[in-house]
Order: structure tokens, then C-alpha cells, then sequence
């Protein structure tokens, strides 16, 4: 376990748009940074940070066709195989009263599965204790970190300092 | 005065706020001690949950014959608190959802308590079809599942059964996008607190770090939950509109149905979301975070959907008139003129006629008014439902069936149980989560805040300049 031990550098900032222009500074210096801490979700960062795009939509969808068959199919072969039986004259097989059901499990479906996936892509969950480099992170600081395996410390604590970090401090995670 | 704030709106954030002294505010009213007011809220809560858990268990114990429900009104209160409890938890999710995709930022001082109410309302609307069953040791039979009772489903085509799918995805799609809208926070007043308070905190905030990728991927999720629930939230009180407009009773067959219980919930909801943040500003000194833009705001919601109902109202009198069916206008008739006359008038004067202050901005940004109107439409959308209900079946196609109804002691005390259900869970709501969505409210300060004094606020450098 002791070589997953990571030596992290990380700078804090007073304000994200010192933050972005720090990663700016970062990427053009071409150093790698360990990952961006914020309190609330920066727009512009993503583009700056290079992250890609997130494809949890994408899985939100999967989930969601999957609910939509499975309520059709399933109501389908109940009223035509497994039970059929004639309710107010209508056909078994009688689409327009499956539509409610279909579209509240496409949205059960695809709420629940996303979720789930959110948390479990995100090592999140009940229980999980995730190391975090300063309390200060969900207040009002906004936090640079490199790792100083893949970046020479110098460099990190240079840039940190040019780009005005207002605390450099060190911490293994 | 700021280069930041656009001159036409005026600023969400009022009192110079820093995100530190954001974070103070909102998070410190879970940890202090109970305030007085607190305390003695839930004492009478639990104590009124308390006899409505009673009138709960004597239904269960006695029978429905506990009810006065008779052969011809068979369904009365219950269904009626049951409609209005989930008419209400529908303002929860408009906020939350709707605004979320129409990009309001208002809706960040508000959205928290707003779904919370949604939680806790749903919670109480559940209840009443449970009880009603009658023998709720045999709930789980609305459930399909392969079942030992030999090729035996629920009834795909009732709308009853759409109901439970509806309102049981509803109440779960509601918690996950409240949970999740919560975790951030929950890391805030983690990272705040020492000993054993943190570690609940750690366990309540799933471990969040505040990660970049973490941050993006939040973002598309509450995005895709708001788009999502934007078509459920009006599924629901569709399809609870769908319960009474697929019946053959006139004065409920009527295709208007849907659109006006939708405009309905979402008027009695911002009424009690009003109701409740009126209260909760005032005791948690939120006001420099619900301001009265956000009061005026909602009013202006209230005001276009009372507008509406009060349009499907007459909308619904003229039809019934314009069709030339005797059974149809007799029961319009008997709504207005006939035994329960006077919840007829309780609901126009309600809803249709009082909201119509609103049209005045002063009225608008009037506190006290606001108040005490949301307590009137409160009061205006449970008689809707009562007109719509009991009176259509008191009096029905023959007239030697035709009863009248008022409840029994029980159908009362489990109505008051459900305000203390609903009470009890939102102050203990109010004392372990922030009540108001404290990263959301970040992410829209130097947007929406009127003076933002960080490091890099603009109109500092702006009055340099100068």
C-alpha cells in the first residue's frame, strides 16, 4: 500500500478566477495538475482543465430505454400471454393505457441508474471516507494540486506562488 | 453600482456576502442549539402527529366504517387531502426542475426547502390511498410481481394503478435530486465540525471532495434529473387528474382536467412553500438569502396559475352549460347552489378572486399579505378538491341514492396528523441540512449578489479606475 501513497503539492486560492488563470498558466507551463478542487461548480473550468464532456447523459439514456422496454414488454405479455382478460371492452393488447406506465418507469429507470452510476464512477457512497487536502475546500477555497510524482515541486510551488495562491501547503494522500 | 450585477435585476444576495460568510450563515443554524421556537414547534408536531397516528391505527383496527364515508360518497377526505398534499409537493419540484432548466437563478435560495416540502408532502398524500385500502397488511398487491396467487397482475389500464407508479417515482426521483443537491453541503458542514458530528457528516456527504470531474458530472446529472422531472412532475397530477376524468360521473369526465389540476398543484404549492419560507427567513434570518425578489417572484407565479384555474373554472361552467347534458349541467349547478354551496364560494373566492392582488407590485413585495394569502389559497385548493369530490358524488344520476357527507372525528384527526408528519420532518429537516443550497448559492453570487467584496470583484477594480 505504501507505493500508492501520493505527495501532494497544492495551492489555495482566494478566488476562482485566480484559480482558472492558474490552470491556464499550468497547462501552457505544460505541468500536470493532479486535480482542481472547488466549493461549487466552475463554469469555464471544464474547457481550461481540459475535461472531457461528461457521458453520464449518455447512461441516463440507456437506463431510461431500458425502463421504457421493460414496462412495455412486460405489460405487453402480461395482458396477452400471461393473464389476458377483457377490461371495459378493450383490446389486451391496448396501447394507449400502457403509455402512462411506460413513460413512469423510462423516469425511474433513468433517475435511479444515473444516480447510482453517478456515485459509483465517483467513488462516492455511504460509508466512503475520501482523504480531502483542506477543510477549507467546501468554504471558500478554491485548490490547485499537483502531484509531486509526475511534477518537480519547484516548478508547482513556483507557479502556485506566481499565480498568487494565498497558502502552498504540502499533505500525502 | 457594480459592473458585475446587470442594472435591470435586482440582486438575489443582498448584505455584502462573502462566500465564507455564506457558508457561516447557512450552516450554523445546524449547529447551534434548538432556538425556543424550535422546540416547542416540534413538541406540538410530534404531539399532533402523534393523535393522527392514532386515528391511523383505530381506521386500521375498527375499519373503514370509522369513516363516514357512505355508499354514494365513497370517496371524502381521504381523497381530498390526498390531492392536495401532492398538489402541493409539486411547487417543490417547478422550482427545483423547471427553473433549473429555464435558468432562474432565484431559484437557488429557495430550491432546497422547496424539495424538502415536496419529500414531506408526498409523504403525507401516500398515506390516504394506503389507509383507504382498508386492509394495508395487503398493500403490496398494487405491486406487479410474479405472485403466488396464480397468474394474477394489477390492472394495467386503471388509472388507480398508474397513480401508484406515478406518485411512488415521483417521491423517488424527488429524493435522489434533493440527496444529491445535498452531498456537497453535507461536505460543508463536515468540514466544519470535529468528533462525532463529522463522522456523520462524512457518511451523510458519501465522501465528497469537491473534485473538478466531480463538480462536472454533478452538474449533468442535476441537469438530466431536472429534465426528467419536468415531464413527471406534470405526469403526476395528470395522471392524478386521470382518476377522476376517466370516470363516467359528470362534473368529473372532462378532458380540461389534466392542464387545470397541473395549474392547480403548482398554485397551492408556491402558496405553502410561501407559507413555510416566510416563517423559516424569519427564525433562521435568512433574509439576505430569500429575499422579497423571491417573494415577489413566486407571487408572480401565483398569480399566472390562479389565473389559469380561475379560467378552467368558468371554462368548465360554460362547457357544461354549451354541451346540452342535463347531468352535466345539474352538476355544475349543484357544485354552485347546491348543499355544499359554501365550499363553492370558499374555493372562487380562494383562488380566483383574492390572488388578483397581486397584479399590484406593492401587494407583491407585501410580506404579511403574501402570508396571509398563501394561507388563503391553501385553504381555497383544499375546498377545489372537496367541491370536485364530494359534491359531484352527494349527488348523483338517481336522486333516491343521493347522501350527503361531512367526516367523522377520525377522517379530522388523521388530516391533522399529516400537518404534524409534515412539520416534524421539515424542522428536523431545517436543523441537520442547510435550508438553503449553499454551493447553488455560491455558484450564483458574483451573478446575482449585489455587492460581492472577494479578491476579484469586478466594480472594486471598476471604481479604481474612476
Amino acid at each position: 500500500m505504501a507505493n500508492n501513497h501520493k505527495e501532494i503539492v497544492f495551492g489555495l486560492y482566494n478566488d476562482e478566477e485566480d484559480l482558472i488563470r492558474a490552470v491556464k498558466e499550468a497547462k501552457s507551463a505544460h505541468l500536470d495538475i493532479y486535480d482542481v478542487f472547488t466549493p461549487f461548480p466552475l463554469h469555464g473550468l471544464d474547457p481550461v482543465l481540459g475535461l472531457e464532456e461528461s457521458r453520464l447523459h449518455i447512461a441516463g439514456f440507456i437506463y431510461g430505454a431500458l425502463g421504457t422496454l421493460t414496462a412495455f414488454l412486460g405489460m405487453t405479455w402480461i395482458f396477452t400471454k400471461d393473464w389476458p382478460n377483457v377490461f371495459g371492452g378493450k383490446p389486451y393488447w391496448s396501447v394507449p393505457a400502457f403509455i402512462p406506465i411506460t413513460f413512469e418507469l423510462t423516469v425511474l429507470f433513468a433517475a435511479i441508474g444515473m444516480t447510482v452510476t453517478f456515485y459509483i464512477i465517483n467513488g462516492l457512497g455511504p460509508g466512503v471516507v475520501n482523504q480531502h487536502l483542506d477543510d477549507r475546500i467546501t468554504d471558500d477555497k478554491f485548490c490547485l494540486a499537483f502531484d509531486k510524482g509526475s511534477v518537480s515541486e519547484e516548478k508547482a510551488v513556483s507557479l502556485l506562488k506566481q499565480t498568487g495562491a494565498v497558502e502552498i501547503n504540502h499533505k500525502t494522500l | 453600482m457594480s459592473a458585475v450585477v446587470s442594472p435591470i435585476r435586482r440582486p438575489l444576495i443582498t448584505g455584502n456576502k462573502t462566500y465564507h460568510q455564506i457558508t457561516e450563515d447557512l450552516i450554523s443554524p445546524t449547529e447551534k442549539a434548538p432556538t425556543r421556537a424550535w422546540t416547542i414547534g416540534l413538541i406540538i408536531s410530534v404531539a399532533v402527529l402523534s393523535y393522527g397516528v392514532f386515528c391511523i391505527l383505530w381506521t386500521i383496527y375498527v375499519g373503514i366504517g370509522s369513516w363516514n364515508l357512505n355508499r354514494t360518497v365513497n370517496w371524502g377526505w381521504d381523497i381530498t387531502n390526498f390531492v392536495w398534499w401532492i398538489g402541493i409537493g409539486h411547487a417543490g419540484t417547478l422550482i427545483s426542475a423547471i427553473l433549473l432548466l429555464f435558468r432562474q437563478k432565484w431559484r437557488t435560495g429557495v430550491n432546497r426547502a422547496a424539495e424538502a416540502m415536496t419529500i414531506f408532502a408526498v409523504m403525507c398524500a401516500g398515506l390516504f390511498p394506503l389507509i383507504h385500502m382498508g386492509r394495508i397488511w395487503l398493500a403490496m398487491f398494487i405491486l406487479p410481481y410474479p405472485n403466488t396467487r396464480g397468474p394474477l397482475w394489477p390492472n394495467f389500464n386503471s388509472p388507480l394503478l398508474w397513480d401508484v407508479f406515478a406518485i411512488s417515482t415521483y417521491l423517488t426521483v424527488s429524493l435522489l435530486f434533493w440527496y444529491t443537491g445535498l452531498v456537497p453541503d453535507f461536505a460543508t458542514v463536515r468540514d466544519r465540525a470535529k468528533g462525532m458530528r463529522r463522522k456523520i457528516y462524512n457518511f451523510l456527504s458519501f465522501g465528497w471532495t469537491g473534485s473538478a470531474k466531480h463538480w462536472q458530472r454533478w452538474e449533468s446529472l442535476s441537469l438530466v434529473l431536472a429534465g426528467l422531472s419536468t415531464p413527471l412532475v406534470l405526469s403526476v397530477h395528470t395522471i392524478v387528474s386521470f382518476d377522476f376524468a376517466t370516470s363516467v360521473i359528470p362534473g368529473w369526465h372532462t378532458t380540461i382536467f389534466p392542464p387545470y389540476f397541473v395549474a392547480g398543484a403548482v398554485f397551492s404549492g408556491f402558496a405553502m412553500v410561501l407559507t413555510l419560507m416566510i416563517i423559516t427567513r424569519k427564525l433562521l434570518k435568512l433574509e439576505d438569502y430569500i429575499t422579497v425578489e423571491h417573494i415577489e417572484s413566486m407571487n408572480k407565479v401565483i398569480l399566472v396559475t390562479g389565473t389559469i384555474v380561475g379560467v378552467a373554472y368558468l371554462t368548465e361552467l360554460f362547457i357544461a352549460w354549451y354541451s346540452g347534458y342535463v347531468y352535466e349541467q345539474f352538476a355544475f349547478f349543484n357544485r354552485a347552489l347546491g348543499p355544499y354551496w359554501w365550499s363553492y364560494f370558499g374555493m372562487m373566492f380562494c383562488n380566483v378572486i383574492s390572488p388578483q392582488l397581486f397584479w399590484k407590485k406593492s401587494w407583491r413585495r407585501n410580506i404579511t399579505l403574501t402570508f396571509l394569502m398563501s394561507i388563503f389559497i391553501n385553504i381555497g385548493m383544499w375546498f377545489e378538491r372537496f367541491v370536485i369530490i364530494a359534491t359531484t358524488l352527494a349527488r348523483d344520476y338517481l336522486p333516491s341514492s343521493w347522501g350527503l357527507y361531512s367526516p367523522s372525528w377520525v377522517e379530522i384527526g388523521i388530516y391533522i396528523g399529516t400537518f404534524g408528519l409534515f412539520f416534524t420532518c421539515y424542522l428536523i429537516f431545517t436543523r441537520v441540512a442547510p435550508v438553503v443550497a449553499v454551493a447553488e448559492v455560491k455558484s450564483v453570487l458574483k451573478t446575482g449578489g449585489n455587492q460581492y467584496v472577494g479578491e476579484n470583484a469586478t466594480h472594486k477594480h471598476h471604481h479604481e479606475h474612476h
